[in-house]
């Protein structure tokens, strides 16, 4: 399989703190990578490193080849790697429907100056975009509720939302931050229900995550992260089996990695 | 607003009768020419005020619209007095500089939000007064007095606006050119609003953050919208100075730029409307409290608190709230 992105040797140090130390690894096309790492191990320091949220200090991160970290936020997305946020992160005040329209941004073929006057590219692009909402949200079962104001999503809705934005625009590869984070069983099935689908629609996903058995039973490689640095890299019964990780792990109870 | 389309063109209509018709009928027929003064204030404000309100739909608390409005004001009467420009072209040319000049000051400052944001843009406010005071071009405090009013402007040898001095009734004349911009201000706003980038602008208003991940280029969308404010700031400064054929570095001060805020506050600033509405009543308001002595900015000062509380959303959520009842 090709390599969709690839971090190299990526270091991010705050003043004296380095939280992430010369991490590698790669994501190949249509996989399902998973970074976990307990409390403070730097997940979400490199999170926002690769979706260009952060500049690294050294190393760097290509999608297909090409350089995308030091780029601003909105031109990785333009290029192909959008993440998403945990979720109270969508626009508030707008439908769902609004939220996910919006969000097919990099998408429109037209200028800002030609949705001021209207234009026929403006309008062909606002239809365009109407139809692929309702197609997303049908995706991720939210065509119920399109017309409904975000901010009055339950939980496990606002992160499919979330999820429904990230789609909108479009990407090559697809970041999700704790897609599983205070979620109940149910829900938590759901969503891996979910993120399968994606994949099998084509998409490449690298999601950072603390609930154990959920990212067991998503991923198809995990990368484990301690104190900044990579402590292993593998299939999810390689990591069950490496010492490394357990010791990482200890004090925390053995559920915790699915054991 | 989700008025249906007859509606909508029902009610343009008529507001364009009420402006170009009915005001100028019924101060003709009740000879106070002098509410012709103050209406054109009120539409030249509410131009103002309008761009204070863009700047409120991207997220930012702009107090600073004086500091354009002011800058706008200088712009036109440099250029009329000094380099005979006609003030049909010092019209654009104020807004242009003014977009111009927002850019530049927008790039820094637009990183900054909330509170800080609004502090900066007050201080930019007192800044160009000073700046006014301090600059040999703009004649200090003595200001540029005895400004001429604006001249004939012709295409291809027709006259399409007659010389304001020559017309028996300037005033008249005055009030035709602001409606006329507030007409055409607040149609550009409608349409920036009802179109993607008000979307866009919500987008900026909501989450920065979430915007830029979805690959809006958020810096560049900011500045884009304190430019068409500061336009609009300019352009309503540079007829003031016109009308009053005078501009001083206290034509527009931190009051000034606070009540465009106000004007927002109070017309509601989810309406694009909201600031015409809130100027005028505001405007209005100010003056029938005069009769109240130096209770004036008392009861003003308590009003405005008590409609805040009353309405946060503005004057004109009263109308969304009716129309649901009914």
């Amino acid at each position: 399989m090709a390599e969709m992105l690839e971090v190299s040797g990526i270091t991010k140090r705050f003043g004296g703190l380095v939280a992430v130390n010369n991490v590698s690894f790669s994501v190949r096309e249509k996989e399902i990578l998973s970074v976990i790492g307990p409390n403070g191990a730097g997940k979400s320091t490199l999170f926002k490193l690769i979706s260009s949220f952060l500049r690294p200090t050294t190393g760097e991160v290509r999608l297909k080849g090409e350089r995308i970290s030091g780029l601003a936020p909105h031109i990785a997305a333009r290029r192909g790697v959008v993440r998403t946020f945990q979720e109270t992160t969508i626009f508030k005040n707008m439908s769902v429907r609004d939220n996910v329209i919006i969000a097919h941004h990099l998408r429109s073929k037209a200028s800002l100056f030609g949705f001021f006057l209207g234009t026929g590219t403006a309008k062909a692009d606002e239809a365009a975009f109407g139809q692929s909402a309702d197609e997303i949200l049908a995706l991720l079962g939210l065509s119920s509720l399109a017309h409904e104001i975000a901010r009055n999503l339950p939980h496990g809705h606002l992160r499919a939302l979330g999820i429904a934005i990230g789609l909108a625009t479009n990407p090559s590869i697809l970041l999700l931050d704790e897609p599983f984070a205070g979620m109940n069983h149910d829900e938590t099935m759901r969503m891996v229900e979910m993120v399968r689908r994606l994949r099998e629609r084509g998409l490449t996903i690298l999601l950072v995550e603390h609930d154990m058995p959920a990212v067991m039973k998503i991923s198809d490689r995990l990368v484990v992260l301690n104190f900044g640095q990579k402590i292993a890299e593998g299939t999810p019964s390689e990591i069950q089996a490496n010492d490394k990780v357990i010791e990482a792990y200890l004090g925390s109870e053995d559920e915790a990695i699915g054991l | 607003m989700t008025l249906n389309r007859n509606t909508r063109i029902a009610a343009v209509v008529a507001f364009l009768a009420i402006v170009f018709i009915a005001v100028p009928a019924v101060i003709s027929l009740s000879g106070r020419f002098d509410l012709y003064y103050t209406l054109t204030s009120v539409a030249l404000l509410s131009i103002a005020s309008a761009g204070v309100w863009l700047t409120f739909y991207i997220g930012r608390i702009n107090i600073g619209q004086g500091a354009y409005a002011l800058t706008g004001g200088y712009v036109s009467a440099i250029l009329v007095m000094n380099h005979g420009w006609s003030f049909w072209l010092t019209l654009p040319a104020a807004g242009l500089f003014c977009a111009a000049a927002s850019v530049l000051i927008g790039l820094p400052i637009l990183r900054l939000r909330g509170v800080y944001f609004a502090m900066v843009t007050l201080v930019l406010t007192e800044v160009a007064r000073l700046l006014a005071l301090a600059l040999p071009i703009t004649n200090g405090a003595k200001g540029i007095v005895s400004i001429p009013l604006p001249g004939a402007l012709s295409v291809f040898g027709i006259t399409l606006i007659p010389d304001f001095a020559t017309l028996q009734n300037s005033r008249l004349a005055f009030y035709l050119l602001a409606v006329t911009l507030m007409v055409v201000c607040f149609a550009i706003m409608y349409r920036l609003v009802n179109s993607r980038i008000g979307k866009l602008c919500q987008s900026l208003q909501q989450n920065e953050e979430l915007a830029s991940s979805i690959g809006v280029n958020i810096a560049y969308l900011r500045v884009i919208a304190y430019a068409v404010s500061s336009f609009f700031g300019g352009v309503s400064g540079a007829i003031f100075a016109a009308i009053s054929q005078s501009i001083y570095p206290s034509s527009f001060t931190v009051t000034d730029s606070v009540n465009f805020m106000l004007n927002c506050f109070l017309g509601g600033l989810g309406y694009v409307f909201g600031p015409m509405l809130g100027t005028l009543v505001l405007y209005f308001g100010w003056d029938l409290l005069f009769q109240t002595g130096r209770f004036q900015l008392l009861i003003y000062s308590g009003l405005m608190i008590v409609l805040m509380l009353v309405l946060p959303n503005g004057l004109l959520s009263l109308a969304e709230t009716t129309r649901k009842k009914g």
